[in-house]
């Protein structure tokens, strides 16, 4: 089977946000980069398939030069290859434009599976891998925490705001993983060592013209200052008086 | 002059919260040019008396035996025909998962880019200025689209519904789904009887971390959220210690929540953790150490044992109900 895992590099989970003095975009300086978290399930879920069924798992990214190292990673864990879409300063481009230019170049190879994650934590669309499918035609289910193959189509499991669903398609189809759709492994020394020999394919690609213009960044406004009211059981009567009366919302 | 659409999303007739703040914002937007909201599916025609009280002036409904799910992506050629029909400006979907692939599925058709989860919006004779956090919520971005039809999603919990009344008309579609059309089959659904509120909706949210202690200790909680009427949630480290279901996580890797009261039982307060609940109107944080990072953030702080304060704080409730 042809697997294609598509993968953000993100500014890590802690990082600190600085908004650049361009008031537009984010200070580069002392971001520390990481797969996106929910695209780390995807290449899991990926790899553990290939483990199954057998084929080839690749791995896609769109990003600019800095972001290399960080895809590299993929390789160890399993991933047979990887393509990298160079594209200076893409990271916060529209998904619609990320979308065509992975689906161009995913065109051009045989696939039967793409996995994404359910969103990014930088851009926060959960878009692209739902606007990926729709441009390759096929079908996309959103959001999986379980997945299999049985014959030709996929099986999915998920939650829908609070409902259980088991939903299937005809492969090829791309899914997007939620957290715990596979737990993420650590390579071995051994398979890192091996990855050393794997491929990277570099590409400079050229987003679209842009539909959406970016105004502005500002950071949310602050949360005014905790208050402790209390401490043990004693605190309650007063958490209820203050809920009903200060803040209202009793 | 603005012409907006409003998808609505719903369980066999009965829209979502999260379609009726949709449709107070699209009402604000329209003004005086009539609201069109467009239904799909088993329960779209019963439900005119429900869209009547939020402004909706015309309602386009189709129904066909093949769509079972008719927010889901199946419903993507009937919802494309009837934009090309009727030439919004604007196309609003409340941000909910049901939706997410459909929304998806008409951009990538129509080659637009979609502006998604957004927090507020300004409107400007028809332009509008959406805002939407970005990087955990860490910072907020506003953009605007040089595209028509606009299609923009809000988050749900965030506008305020605002009830109005109108005369809505039905409209009946005219188009051919075919069996082939169907692109994901549903096998199965659960969980469709729970009695408690989901998450994205809930007005309350009772949330445990590790701090609970076991899986056992969250029927406390539990009891705590019954009173309220109140959702629960975790946070990841109850998840990955699998006291809890993965789909009530909150946080960056789980659920963005916004109700107007969050309970915080046991959380320490990390940067993920908070990213999730940050929009929330009050928090309130039970932890029994004082240095714990989320009384920072905790409107109303109290320091002690969850096993001993939700106890008091559920009697409390209940005397406090009993007397009103
Ligand atoms: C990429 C990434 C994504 C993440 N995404 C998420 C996410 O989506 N959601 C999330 O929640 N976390 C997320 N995390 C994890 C996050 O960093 C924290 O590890 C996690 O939130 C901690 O959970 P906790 O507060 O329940 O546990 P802890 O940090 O262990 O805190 C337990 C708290 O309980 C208190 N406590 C102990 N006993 C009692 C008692 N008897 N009564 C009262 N209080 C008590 C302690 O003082 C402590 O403050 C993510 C991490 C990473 C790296
Ligand atoms: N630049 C990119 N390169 C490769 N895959 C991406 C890129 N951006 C987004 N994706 C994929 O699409 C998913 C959703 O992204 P987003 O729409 O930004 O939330 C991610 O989890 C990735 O799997």
């Amino acid at each position: 089977m042809n697997i294609f895992i598509c993968v953000k590099v993100v500014p890590d989970s802690e990082t600190i946000i600085k908004i650049a003095p361009d008031g537009k975009t984010i200070d580069e300086t002392n971001i520390r980069l990481a797969i996106n978290p929910y695209d780390e399930y995807a290449l899991e879920a990926g790899v553990q398939l290939k483990e199954k069924v057998g084929g080839e798992v690749t791995v896609i990214s769109v990003g600019d030069e800095n972001v290399a190292g960080v895809i590299k990673k993929c390789l160890p864990v399993g991933a047979d290859k990887a393509i990298h879409l160079i594209a200076p300063n893409s990271r916060m481009v529209e998904p619609l434009s990320i979308a065509r230019l992975l689906a161009d170049e995913i065109r051009s190879h045989p696939f039967d599976i793409i996995f994404c994650g359910k969103t990014t934590i930088d851009a926060q669309n959960g878009l692209v891998g739902e606007l990926l499918g729709s441009l390759l035609n096929i079908p996309v289910v959103s959001a999986a925490s379980q997945f299999s193959v049985e014959g030709d189509r996929a099986v999915v499991s998920r939650d829908v705001d609070g409902t259980k669903e088991i939903v299937d398609c005809a492969l090829p189809c791309l899914v997007t993983a939620e957290k715990g759709l596979a737990k993420p492994r650590y390579p071995s020394l051994k398979e890192i060592m091996l990855a050393k020999k794997k491929q990277i394919d570099s590409e400079p690609v050229i987003p679209g013209e842009p539909n959406l213009c970016v105004l502005g960044l500002e950071y949310p406004p602050n949360r005014p200052p905790g208050k402790i009211i209390g401490e043990g059981a004693g605190a309650a009567p007063e958490l209820v008086r203050l809920l009903t009366e200060e803040a209202k919302v009793l | 002059m603005t012409k907006v659409i409003v998808f609505i999303d719903h369980k066999r007739g009965v829209i979502k919260k999260a379609t009726a703040e949709s449709l107070s914002v699209g009402k604000n937007i329209a003004g005086q040019i009539p609201l069109v909201a467009v239904m799909f599916g088993a329960g779209a025609k019963d439900a005119v008396f429900c869209l009547s009280k939020y402004g909706v002036d015309r309602e386009i409904v189709f129904d066909n035996k093949h769509l079972k799910n008719p927010v889901s992506l199946n419903a993507v050629k009937p919802l494309i025909a009837i934009i090309k029909q009727e030439k919004p400006d604007i196309i609003l979907f409340p941000h909910t998962a049901a939706v997410k692939e459909l929304l998806a599925a008409v951009s990538a058709n129509l080659g637009i880019s979609p502006i998604v989860d957004c927090v507020a919006i300004e409107n400007t004779d028809g332009k509008l200025t959406c805002h939407r956090p970005v990087y955990a919520g860490k910072v907020v971005v506003s953009l605007t689209s040089n595209q028509k039809p606009t299609i923009v999603s809000i988050r749900p919990n965030i506008f305020p519904v605002i009830e109005r009344s109108a005369k809505t008309k039905i409209e009946e579609f005219a188009f051919q789904l075919n069996a082939t059309d169907i692109l994901t089959t549903i096998r199965e659904i659960s969980g469709d009887d729970k009695k408690r509120p989901d998450l994205m909706e809930a007005k309350i949210i009772i949330a445990g971390g590790r701090g609970v202690g076991c899986a056992e200790n969250f029927v406390v909680l539990e009891q705590l959220a019954d009173v309220l009427g109140a959702a629960v949630g975790a946070s990841r480290s109850v998840v990955d210690a699998e006291w809890q279901p993965q789909c009530i996580q909150i946080g960056q890797t789980g659920k963005t929540v916004a109700p107007e009261l969050y309970i915080a039982c046991g959380i320490s307060g990390a940067i993920q953790h908070l990213a999730g609940i940050y929009s929330s109107k009050t928090i309130v944080a039970i932890n029994s150490d004082p240095d714990a990072p989320i009384f920072k953030i905790a409107d109303y702080g109290i320091i002690g044992d969850v096993k001993e304060v939700v106890p008091a704080l559920i009697q409390e409730l209940k005397k406090a109900k009993q007397s009103s």
